[in-house]
């Protein structure tokens, strides 16, 4: 079985030494983003094949789908998974917003001197 | 249902074709829905770059880097180098660069994954096809040049020739499933096209030749071998090249494909002693200098020059050479892959002036052959690089031919 080989070595570094064009941090995330880009692509492909394969088999019309109104109980579980679903992705937007608040905030790696000089 | 292509057709449609066309063969991986998928996004990530990033970075170029550097200089930007480490400070640049080089190595992320997670799969079904086939010579004492060895081209981790286990294919079989996301389908159903368009050009520029041997040196896994091979069936056709984990997987897709008059050994281009002087009509190179070195291609002209037979010809598939007629924004942007897609010799190569080449490696200049191709594909399911408007710098498959026929 070579899936664990896969999960290693499927993104293995070429060799030669990796130019940087923006900030490397940056760079970084970048990179993680398009991945997750690619990934959502692909996911959206596979709905579509679902949806075409369902409609091919007489399940459901893809009209159907796109006249959707969910009832009132559904359309809020769905609203309430979108906000779940931004609040999530946003997460360090929430975090900078709150320390914005918080100007005596202090870090653990002070705490841990504050809580130790004691001694 | 109507036919995908006419739809496409009647809707505009103008880039790559579903992954799902490409032709397969017994050691092709098997590929998931969503492996496909993942490929088909990175040839549309390409395909966006090219036809709608890059025209942000030449306006920059024009309209912001050249104007500034003349400003700061006070004289005009002279050549590519200098075009291009100007535009390393532009953001518009450094963006689409950086895009460009990820796009590259989710793409060998992506063909790998493919690859290894079946390799023993894949190595069993190369080993059954090419048992005890004596088309297949590999020599595993043979050393890897520096060249090859210092970096992996195209960010291809492992190269041509890194073997995880005996009788791996891996690299081969990631390298011809997955380089539909560089090409975009414009080498059409089997990576083929460039074979096929030096099959064209033959035939059309040289109607009364009839080769009987036939050479191709660095031709991986055959993409443009088996298509001469094919056309001149009568002809035997060798290929060489560095890689053993490519040539198995050569001679084992050429043998499911029902390409027979073909073998694949594994040697160095400098030093074909192996074969005595004047042993091929025809040797041919594609999108194979480029991964060269001064030295290395110095040595591979001589020995072509003494392997062929009089009467033969040389013919070397690439993409042009930098001119003085060439903007220095598009020679700028043509050295993108030899500084940040580890193509290291690219940029030398194609300022080299290899008329003289040619001449040093004793071919007559008289003798010299000039010409053009585009990738020669199926219409109906794979764009035509000759009709296609988009410029993806150094990979569009319109190259030039350089070579020589000797009396």
């Amino acid at each position: 079985m070579s899936l664990p080989d896969a999960i290693a070595e499927a993104g293995a570094k070429p060799a030669g030494k990796r130019p940087f064009f923006l900030d490397a941090e940056i760079e970084s995330v970048l990179a993680i983003t398009m991945a997750v880009a690619q990934e959502l692509a692909v996911t959206r492909q596979r709905a579509d094949t679902l949806e075409r394969l369902l409609e091919a088999k007489g399940v459901l019309t893809r009209a159907e789908i796109e006249s959707f109104r969910p009832d009132a109980d559904a359309a809020t579980t769905r609203a309430l998974a979108n906000q779940e679903y931004i609040a999530r992705i946003l997460r360090i937007v929430q975090q900078r917003n709150e320390a914005n608040l918080a100007p005596d905030d202090i870090g653990s790696e002070d705490v841990g001197d504050e809580l130790g000089a004691g001694n | 249902m109507t036919d995908a292509s006419t739809t496409a057709a009647n809707r505009g449609y103008d880039g790559p074709p579903d992954y799902r066309v490409l032709g397969r063969h017994a050691v092709f991986p098997e590929t998931s829905h969503d492996e496909i998928e993942r490929i088909n996004f990175l040839a549309q990530m390409n395909r966006h770059l090219a036809a709608n990033v890059v025209p942000g970075v030449r306006a920059a170029y024009d309209r912001e880097v050249a104007p500034a550097f003349l400003q700061r200089e006070g004289r005009p930007i002279t050549n590519r180098h200098e075009a291009r480490k100007a535009l390393l400070a532009n953001p518009s640049f450094a963006f689409w660069s950086a895009l460009r080089r990820m796009t590259m190595e989710q793409r060998q992320q992506a063909g790998r994954w493919t690859a290894i997670r079946q390799r023993e799969r894949l190595a069993a079904i190369a080993a059954d096809l090419i048992r005890d086939d004596d088309r297949l010579a590999l020599d595993p004492t043979l050393a890897v040049p520096r060249y090859v060895s210092a970096v992996d081209h195209h960010c291809m981790p492992g190269s041509y020739h890194h073997e995880a286990f005996p009788g791996d294919v891996v690299n081969g079989a990631n390298y011809d499933h997955a380089g539909f996301v560089t090409t975009a389908g414009l080498l059409g159903k089997y990576s083929d096209g460039g074979g096929h368009a030096v099959v064209r050009w033959v035939r059309r520029n040289l109607p009364d030749f009839a080769p009987k041997t036939i050479l191709e040196i660095g031709g991986t896994v055959g993409h443009s071998s088996l298509p001469i091979a094919q056309a001149w069936p009568e002809a035997q056709m060798t290929i060489v090249d560095l890689g053993a984990p490519v040539l198995r997987y050569g001679l084992a897709r050429a043998k499911s494909l029902g390409v027979d008059n073909v073998r694949f050994v594994q040697a160095n281009g400098e030093d074909l002693s192996r074969y005595p002087d004047a042993s091929f009509d025809w040797i041919q190179t594609t999108m194979f200098l480029h991964e060269l070195s001064t030295t290395a291609l110095a040595n591979i002209f001589r020995e072509t020059r003494r392997l062929l037979r009089p009467g033969g010809i040389v013919l070397h598939v690439e993409q042009p050479q930098y001119t003085a007629e060439m903007p220095l924004f598009e020679q700028a942007m043509r050295d993108w892959d030899a500084f940040y897609n580890n193509e290291p010799f690219w940029s030398r190569m194609h300022e080299m002036d290899l008329d003289q080449a040619m001449v040093d490696a004793g071919f007559a200049r008289e003798d010299l052959i000039h010409g053009g191709v585009t990738g020669v594909v199926d219409k109906e399911l794979f764009p035509d690089a000759a009709q296609d408007e988009t410029e993806d710098f150094g990979r569009k498959a319109a190259w030039h031919v350089i070579g020589a026929r000797i009396s």
